[in-house]
């Protein structure tokens, strides 16, 4: 008990746990994952909100995130700078989105973002270019990958402006049942 | 255009976990209350000038910004996180869409409700805001004092006009006000369920949390709360504290937390929701242990009955057969007394030590008796129906999450954007899942081009011949195998008969011992060897989708298993249970207790072997010998149909065995653990697709339906209809184990006259028949209407699908007139323009 005090205050803890879906235990164990990433940079003294970021780089060699193709995009979609750079609040918020307990609209809502490489709130051609790059390592030909990309869009996109917006793609993920199982990483 | 779309307001908003398809339209509500939102910021004239005008001066300038690069997305995305900025997207514009509509038009495109849904912080505090309104509309059927504070005014009668007044003011600060207020006033789950639910960051949710608290206390602290109501408050709190400790304390009990980690980290989902499964089978067993255990073993143990029978020696063999040395433990149901007994009554003396050589009668009439057949009868029954109560919770939570309208278009989207496994951390397993995605996709880019490849007559002649040559396979070696097992269950009963009467038994034990396991042996090599032929046959089939020969194979898996059992239940309960003339069995229940302790611990055994021969001997053989790179598959559907089989078993042998589930928690350790690390050691990533979901929904199916159901049918038999054996057991000397119930209603009947009421309704109600079909209908009638609503809700989804497409053809339609108004519009300021210029 004493342990945890002196990291949070049980108001903070409160709070964290009203506003992401962990328990505080889950919190404190999101809390040293974190820490343990730059022990030098965090302090072990929460309670007055020390403005403390890590840098990408630190954040994208964990090894939730080392080997995903996603993972610049999912650091920079969670952090408030959006370069990647995490506080402990976009960390949690980050594992929180990703957890078992969040509720599909709430993982479409940052899958949507996290697909959405260059920030215009559509997912258009070239952001599903870049998708399926990633998602196969460059291994498919450019028609291959314009097919896809057509076809994708042909196949999802209701009002036929050629770019996905987030309801198109909410309503695409509503019929996928195992999103919400891939869309989830295990602390 | 939005007040058609706004069919159903009325949606389960809140149960927003989007379990069931009817949450389906809570994604397609939104165009209406967005709407609001942006007619809220400007007439929608006044922008429509003012976008031309600024798109006059930019029309030049688009496809320059957007060329500029990614520190351009930074930018823009820093300035969306104060304001409404949706007229910095026009500079947006993607080329390929340039080419279709104009600049203009996507502008307005781009700003249309639906597009918003959202994209800036406003627009998500407003979104969250109706949904809080409607949320507090719904709730509104106890509104208290609370909700009439001046600081925010109650839904019902404030409704119309906070919308008025946002149509009027509309900048964030306000609508964030609105947004806290409602939080305040929403119930304290509710507002945890809401904040967790708002895609803002947690720093910002904090914020509203804060402001939302602060608020509360204010408004408590102004308006003199009586101290009762105080009382509630910390009560409140207070409960909520111990709930979020219980919480964390559950999670603490999360078992192998890491392992599972591990395993998802490197195969994937598919290969885990084996071990998922694996871990809800143990919590059934857990549940089990827990209830026999407090209830029957415990009462047992702390007071032993008179030992009537000779102590076997502990000789090893037991481990494996449970006779001999077990077979007089509370391990099995011929241990447990009965209180008509005189020398059970010391069982009574623990509680009223003045009772010590009272008579049966005597020890009944005391209140403070611990009644073992009723316990016995009761606690097996209780067990049965929390148990089905629980899986049939579980089935349909999981029919809820997986059952979808199967349209099949959508295919390749959901592929590209669902198919990533994010929980896949292992290098090799990442670059295996990449590859497997990209042949998938490859060949749904196939399938899609040419879709219809016609076989020929011959062809498909051919397919099913070969088909039903493989079926007949199937059922042919199945049907052998049952009725081989058949006959040599006979064979071993009658040759047990004859051991038993001669003398020979005695001199040679362990002989006889060894004797009862060929039949597990044997049982548990055909539910080896058989999967195997099924397979070959599948390989001669060749099937094309993978899901369809998977279902084949648990069908055909399924029919063995199911077969197998039947035939041994027959065994237990028509042969052994039933053939009491020759007396050779003391007790007949505690014999088919040791049997399927026998068949529990063969099965593990066997599937022991089956890991090392399947798994790690077909691993170094492939690896060193064919010099192939790959290693074997694991195979989940024959693992999962073996987990349900084994815990057929364990659920049939509770009421012979109430210690039967602590065994099958030992096994199913072991068994995670030895599967685990021969999954980590011999295998690889699954290379096809696999629906979990799906797959998750037809095991837990499975498990409640032949499984749980067949084995309640069976214990539900022999309570009802088998007598139970005459000298031992709670219900030596009862016609059958059903009667101790009526025994003790009597006895009740005859202390205490006034109660004769509640005789006679058990008399009614238990021995009635007439009962046990009402119940039998009442609850067809009800599974009828329920799968009758759900067949409307698949009509009305369908129905609102349309009216979706029917929107987006509207849509598309007033696009088109958009795009030509501005085209006509453009015409004339262009000439202005050139007015201008030249003066």
């Amino acid at each position: 008990m004493g342990n945890k005090q002196t990291i949070f205050t049980a108001q903070q803890l409160d709070a964290y746990q009203d506003c992401t879906y962990f328990t505080r235990k889950e919190i404190l164990r999101l809390f040293y994952r974190y820490r343990d990433l730059a022990p030098q940079l965090v302090p072990l003294d929460y309670t007055n909100q020390p403005d403390v970021k890590l840098p990408y780089e630190l954040i994208g060699s964990m090894p939730e995130l080392k080997d995903n193709p996603f993972r610049q995009r999912i650091a920079e979609v969670f952090s408030e700078d959006g370069e990647g750079n995490m506080t402990l609040d976009d960390f949690l918020d980050m594992f929180s989105v990703l957890s078992e307990m969040a509720p599909r609209d709430l993982k479409a809502y940052y899958a949507f973002k996290i697909y959405d490489f260059n920030n215009d709130d559509f997912i258009c051609k070239s952001d599903l270019q870049k998708t399926l790059n990633k998602l196969t390592r460059n291994e498919l030909t450019e028609d291959e990958v314009r097919m896809v990309c057509e076809k994708v869009i042909d196949e999802a996109d209701l009002d036929n402006d050629g770019r996905l917006s987030l309801e198109d793609f909410q309503h695409m993920i509503v019929r996928a049942p195992e999103f919400l199982s891939t869309f989830h990483i295990r602390i | 255009m939005a007040r058609n779309v706004n069919f159903d307001l009325n949606h389960p908003l809140m149960e927003a976990g989007l379990e069931s398809p009817v949450d389906e339209e809570v994604v397609h509500d939104s165009f209406s209350q967005l709407i609001a939102e942006q007619s809220q910021n400007e007439s929608p004239d006044a922008y429509e000038l003012q976008q031309l005008q600024r798109q006059l001066d930019e029309e030049g300038r688009d496809h320059i910004s957007y060329l500029s690069g990614p520190g351009h997305n930074y930018r823009e995305r820093q300035q969306r996180q104060g304001q409404d900025e949706w007229q910095e997207d026009g500079m947006q514009t993607d080329l390929n869409i340039g080419e279709r509509w104009s600049s203009a038009t996507m502008k307005i495109l781009s700003s249309m409700p639906s597009r918003t849904i959202g994209r800036s912080r406003g627009a998500i505090i407003s979104q969250y805001y109706n949904r809080t309104l409607e949320l507090r509309r719904r709730r509104q059927t106890r509104p208290s004092i609370r909700d009439f504070s001046p600081s925010a005014r109650p839904s019902i009668r404030g409704y119309g006009m906070e919308r008025d007044s946002i149509d009027g003011e509309g900048t964030e600060m306000t609508k964030r006000e609105r947004l806290v207020n409602n939080l305040q006033n929403l119930s304290m789950s509710d507002r945890v369920r809401m904040l967790r639910a708002i895609p803002l960051s947690v720093a910002e949710k904090r914020e509203l949390r804060a402001s939302a608290l602060q608020k509360e206390r204010r408004t408590r602290s102004a308006s003199q709360i009586p101290c009762c109501s105080q009382l509630k408050y910390y009560i409140i709190i207070a409960v909520r504290q111990s709930w979020y400790s219980w919480l964390s304390f559950l999670h603490s009990l999360q078992l192998w937390q890491v392992a599972l980690k591990r395993v998802s980290g490197r195969f994937g989902t598919a290969v885990l929701s084996y071990f998922l499964f694996l871990k809800t089978v143990l919590f059934f067993n857990i549940f089990l242990f827990l209830v026999t255990s407090a209830f029957l073993v415990l009462p047992q143990a702390a007071h032993p009955p008179g030992l009537h029978a000779v102590r076997h020696s502990f000789s090893g063999l037991e481990l494996l057969t449970g006779a001999g040395y077990f077979s007089d433990t509370v391990m099995y149901y011929g241990y447990y007394c009965n209180y008509t007994l005189h020398s059970s009554c010391r069982d009574d003396g623990r509680q009223n030590i003045s009772v010590s050589n009272g008579t049966g009668l005597d020890c009944m009439s005391k209140h403070l008796s611990y009644n073992m057949p009723l316990a016995y009868f009761f606690t097996i029954g209780a067990a049965f129906f929390i148990t089905c109560i629980i899986l049939v919770y579980s089935m349909s939570k999981s029919f809820g999450q997986s059952f979808r309208i199967d349209k099949s278009h959508s295919i390749l989207a959901m592929k590209v954007f669902c198919s990533w496994d994010f929980k896949v951390i292992k290098k090799n397993s990442v670059k295996l899942m990449s590859e497997n995605i990209q042949t998938q996709l490859k060949e749904l880019l196939a399938e899609v081009n040419h879709k219809h490849v016609k076989n020929t007559f011959c062809q498909r002649l051919w397919r099913l011949t070969v088909h039903s040559i493989a079926w007949a396979i199937c059922i042919a070696s199945t049907t052998a195998c049952v009725i081989g097992i058949y006959f040599f269950s006979q064979h071993m009963h009658q040759n047990l008969q004859q051991t038993s009467r001669s003398p020979l038994t005695s001199q040679n034990p362990l002989r006889y011992e060894a004797s009862l396991l060929a039949l597990p042996v044997v049982v548990s090599l055909i539910n080896l060897l058989l999967p195997g032929l099924f397979n070959l046959a599948a390989w001669m089939e060749d099937y094309e989708s993978l899901s369809v020969s998977t279902y084949v194979a648990i069908a055909r898996n399924l029919m063995l298993k199911v077969s197998i059992l039947a035939v041994l239940c027959y065994h237990w309960l028509g042969r052994v249970a039933t053939d009491r003339d020759n007396n050779h069995l003391m007790c007949w229940e505690s014999f088919v207790g040791q049997e399927l302790y026998r068949f529990l611990l063969m099965d593990f055994i066997f599937s022991l072997l089956d890991t090392l021969l399947a798994e790690f001997l077909w691993r170094l053989f492939s690896t060193r010998v064919l010099k192939r790179r790959r290693k074997p598959v694991f195979d989940i559907a024959k693992n999962v149909l073996e987990l349900i089989y084994g815990q057929t078993l364990a659920w049939l042998g509770v009421l012979f065995t109430p210690l039967l589930p602590a065994v099958q928690i030992i096994k199913l350790m072991l068994l995670f653990y030895i599967k685990k690390s021969s999954v980590m050691m011999n295998c690889q990533a699954p290379r096809k697709p696999y629906r979990v979901s799906q797959m998750t929904t037809i095991f837990i199916t499975l498990l409640c339906f032949p499984s749980f159901l067949g084995a309640s049918v069976c214990v539900t038999y022999t309570m009802w209809s088998i007598a139970p054996s005459s000298s031992c057991g709670p219900f030596r000397g009862l016609k059958n184990m059903f009667q101790a119930g009526k025994r003790w209603v009597e006895e009740l009947e005859k202390d205490n006259p006034n109660l004769s009421v509640l005789a006679r309704a058990h008399s009614f109600l238990v021995e009635n028949p007439l009962f046990l079909f009402v119940g039998a209908a009442i609850f067809l009638i009800v599974i009828y209407f329920h799968s009758q609503v759900v067949d409307g809700q698949r009509k009305i989804i369908n129905l609102l699908q349309e009216q979706i497409e029917n929107e987006g053809e509207d849509k598309k339609f007033l696009i088109t007139r958009l795009q030509s108004i501005h085209e006509q519009k453009r015409t004339p300021a262009r000439r202005l323009r050139s007015q201008d210029s030249s003066c």
